[in-house]
C-alpha cells in the first residue's frame, strides 16, 4: 500500500480544504470498501481526510413526514433505527441483507453510496479496466459477466453497483445532501449515480471534492407497506444477482393508486423499474398485472452471453415482492 | 512513510503506539503490541478471524485503520476472560466441541459477544425482520454470517451461541 498522509476533519471547512482541487486525497469514513481497494492497490491516495468525526450523525423526523439521515449514520445503526423502521421498512431490509454484522457496524451511509463495483476486473491490477484505468479496455464484455449489468451498459463497462441500501433509497425517491466549493446542493438518489456510457470511471455525478452530508427520505405514508427481496448465491453475506426494493399502495376497491419499485445487481445504477411503475399505476390488483409490470421493465434487458438468468429471476422477484405486498 | 501516535485502550489498559499511518488495527495489535489472539485470514473483510470490539461493537479489524480509532476501547479475544474464569461463550465453544483447526475461533468468540449484545439492544435482521427476536438457529447463522469456518464446525458453533444465549 502506498503511504498516505492521515488528517482528522474538525469541521467542513477543514474536510474541504483537504480534498478539494487534490485529486489523490480522497475523504474515509468507515473504510470497509476503501481501505480493502487501497490493499488491492485500486485506490492509492496521498492523503486519507476522516470525516467520521463531522457533526453528520442521527436520523431525524423532518417537519415534511420524512426522515434525515446523517452521512456518518453506520449501516447497522440506520437498519435499527426505530424511525426508519416504522416509516421505511424497505430500507430496514435492504441494509440487513446487506454486507455482514461486522461490516455493517464500521460501514456509513455516505460511504455505502459511494462503493466502488465488485466486477473482478474492476478489483484485478493485473487486467485492462476501463473504470480503474480509463482506455484500457473492458473484458468482462467477452469475460466473466455472470454477475454484471442487464440494463443500461455500454460497450466501456458492464458494471454493477453493488449496494442493496442505495436500492431501497432508490425506490423512496431519496435526496443526497452534499457539500462541496461552491457551496451546497441536493441530489436526486435517482440520477446520483450514472451510466457508464464513455465514462465508466465516473460513478456519481458528484464533482471533485463534493462531500455527502447526509441523505433526506421525503414523506411517503403508503411505504410503512415496503419490502425488500435479493437473490445471491449463499444465504448471507454475499452481493445480490438480483435484488428488489418494493412499495405498494392498494385502494379499498383493489387497485394500485401508487407503487415503487427499484432494482439492484442489473445495472451501473440502482435501478428504478419506471416502466413497470406505470404499468402498475391505477390498474386492479392481480397476479397479471404483476406480471405485466414486471415484463415492460424488463423488455428493456439486454443481457450479455452468460447473465440473461438475471431478466426471469428479475421478473420472478418483482412479482413476488408485490405479491407479498397486497393486503391480505 | 508516514508515522503517527495513536492512544488505544486495549481490554483495559491504555496504550499509545507510534504507527504507520498504513496499519490496520489487527497489524496494531498482532505486530505491535504481540496480542495474536485476533487472526489474519483474508485481509479483506470477508472472512472475520480479525474480529474484535471496538467500543463495543464487533468489527473487522483488519478494514480498521488503527489511526482512524484513536481514543476507542478495544476487545480481543484476549480480554474476554476474567483471570482464570472463562468467558461463557469461551466455555461453551470448549463444551460443545465448537471449532477443529481453531483459526477462526476468536473471531467468532468476539463476534457473538458482539451479536449477543446487538441482539439484547433489539437490533432486528433479515430473518427477524419487524417481528421478535428468537435466538434460533437461523437467526444465529445469519446474524453470524460474518465468521466463516473452513472446518465446518458451524454445527456446534450455534449450539455454543444458543447455550450462552439461552
Amino acid at each position: 500500500m502506498r503511504p498516505f498522509r492521515y488528517e482528522r476533519a474538525r469541521d467542513v471547512d477543514e474536510a474541504l480544504a483537504g480534498v478539494v482541487g487534490a485529486p489523490e486525497a480522497r475523504y474515509l469514513a468507515g473504510g470497509t470498501n476503501l481501505v480493502d481497494l487501497m490493499r488491492l492497490g485500486v485506490e492509492s491516495p496521498s492523503l486519507l481526510v476522516d470525516v467520521t468525526r463531522l457533526p453528520f450523525g442521527g436520523v431525524q423526523p423532518t417537519a415534511a413526514g420524512g426522515a434525515l439521515i446523517g452521512a456518518a449514520v453506520r449501516n447497522s445503526d440506520l437498519a435499527a433505527d426505530p424511525l426508519v423502521r416504522e416509516r421505511y421498512p424497505v430500507l430496514s431490509e435492504a441494509l440487513l441483507n446487506g454486507a455482514s454484522g461486522q461490516l455493517r457496524n464500521l460501514a456509513t451511509v455516505g460511504g455505502n453510496l459511494l462503493q466502488r463495483t465488485r466486477c473482478a476486473y474492476f478489483q484485478d491490477i493485473t487486467k485492462p479496466c476501463n473504470k480503474r484505468s480509463p482506455g484500457s479496455g473492458c473484458p468482462a464484455v467477452a469475460g466473466e459477466h455472470r454477475n454484471l449489468a442487464i440494463f443500461g451498459h455500454s460497450e466501456h463497462c458492464v458494471a454493477t453497483h453493488p449496494s442493496d441500501m442505495a436500492v431501497a433509497l432508490a425506490a423512496l425517491d431519496a435526496v443526497v445532501h452534499v457539500v462541496g466549493p461552491s457551496g451546497k446542493r441536493s441530489i436526486p438518489l435517482v440520477g446520483f449515480h450514472r451510466l457508464p456510457g464513455e465514462e465508466p470511471q465516473r460513478d456519481t455525478v458528484l464533482a471533485p471534492g463534493e462531500l455527502i452530508t447526509g441523505v433526506e427520505l421525503p414523506p411517503l405514508a403508503w411505504a410503512r407497506r415496503s419490502r425488500y427481496m435479493k437473490a445471491r448465491e449463499r444465504r448471507s453475506f454475499a452481493f445480490a444477482l438480483v435484488s428488489v426494493a418494493a412499495a405498494l399502495h392498494c385502494g379499498e376497491s383493489g387497485e394500485v393508486v401508487d407503487a415503487r419499485v427499484a432494482l439492484g445487481g442489473v445495472a451501473h445504477v440502482p435501478w428504478r423499474a419506471f416502466r413497470a411503475e406505470e404499468v402498475l399505476r391505477g390498474a386492479r390488483v392481480s397476479q397479471e398485472l404483476f406480471r405485466a409490470a414486471a415484463d415492460a421493465e424488463l423488455a428493456q434487458a439486454a443481457p450479455l452471453r452468460d447473465n440473461a438468468y438475471k431478466v426471469p429471476l428479475a421478473r420472478n422477484m418483482i412479482v413476488r415482492t408485490l405479491l407479498d405486498l397486497v393486503p391480505a | 512513510m508516514h508515522a503517527t501516535s495513536v492512544t488505544l485502550t486495549i481490554n483495559g489498559v491504555e496504550r499509545s503506539v507510534t504507527i504507520d499511518t498504513r496499519t490496520s488495527l489487527l497489524d496494531l495489535l498482532r505486530e505491535h503490541l504481540g496480542l495474536t489472539g485476533a487472526k489474519k485470514g483474508c485481509d479483506h473483510g470477508q472472512c472475520g478471524a480479525c474480529t474484535v470490539l471496538i467500543d463495543g461493537r464487533r468489527a473487522n479489524a483488519c478494514l480498521a485503520l488503527a489511526v482512524a480509532h484513536q481514543g476507542a476501547e478495544i476487545v480481543t479475544v484476549e480480554g474476554l476472560a476474567d483471570g482464570d474464569e472463562l468467558h461463557p461463550l469461551q466455555q461453551a465453544f470448549i463444551a460443545h466441541d465448537a471449532f477443529q483447526c481453531g483459526y477462526c475461533t476468536s473471531g467468532q468468540l468476539c463476534s457473538a459477544v458482539g451479536m449477543l449484545r446487538e441482539v439484547r439492544e433489539g437490533w432486528p435482521s433479515s430473518v427477524s425482520g419487524s417481528g421478535p427476536v428468537e435466538l434460533d438457529a437461523d437467526e444465529i447463522r445469519e446474524r453470524m454470517s460474518g465468521n466463516l469456518c473452513r472446518c465446518g464446525a458451524y454445527v456446534n458453533i450455534v449450539a455454543a451461541i444458543a447455550e450462552v444465549s439461552a
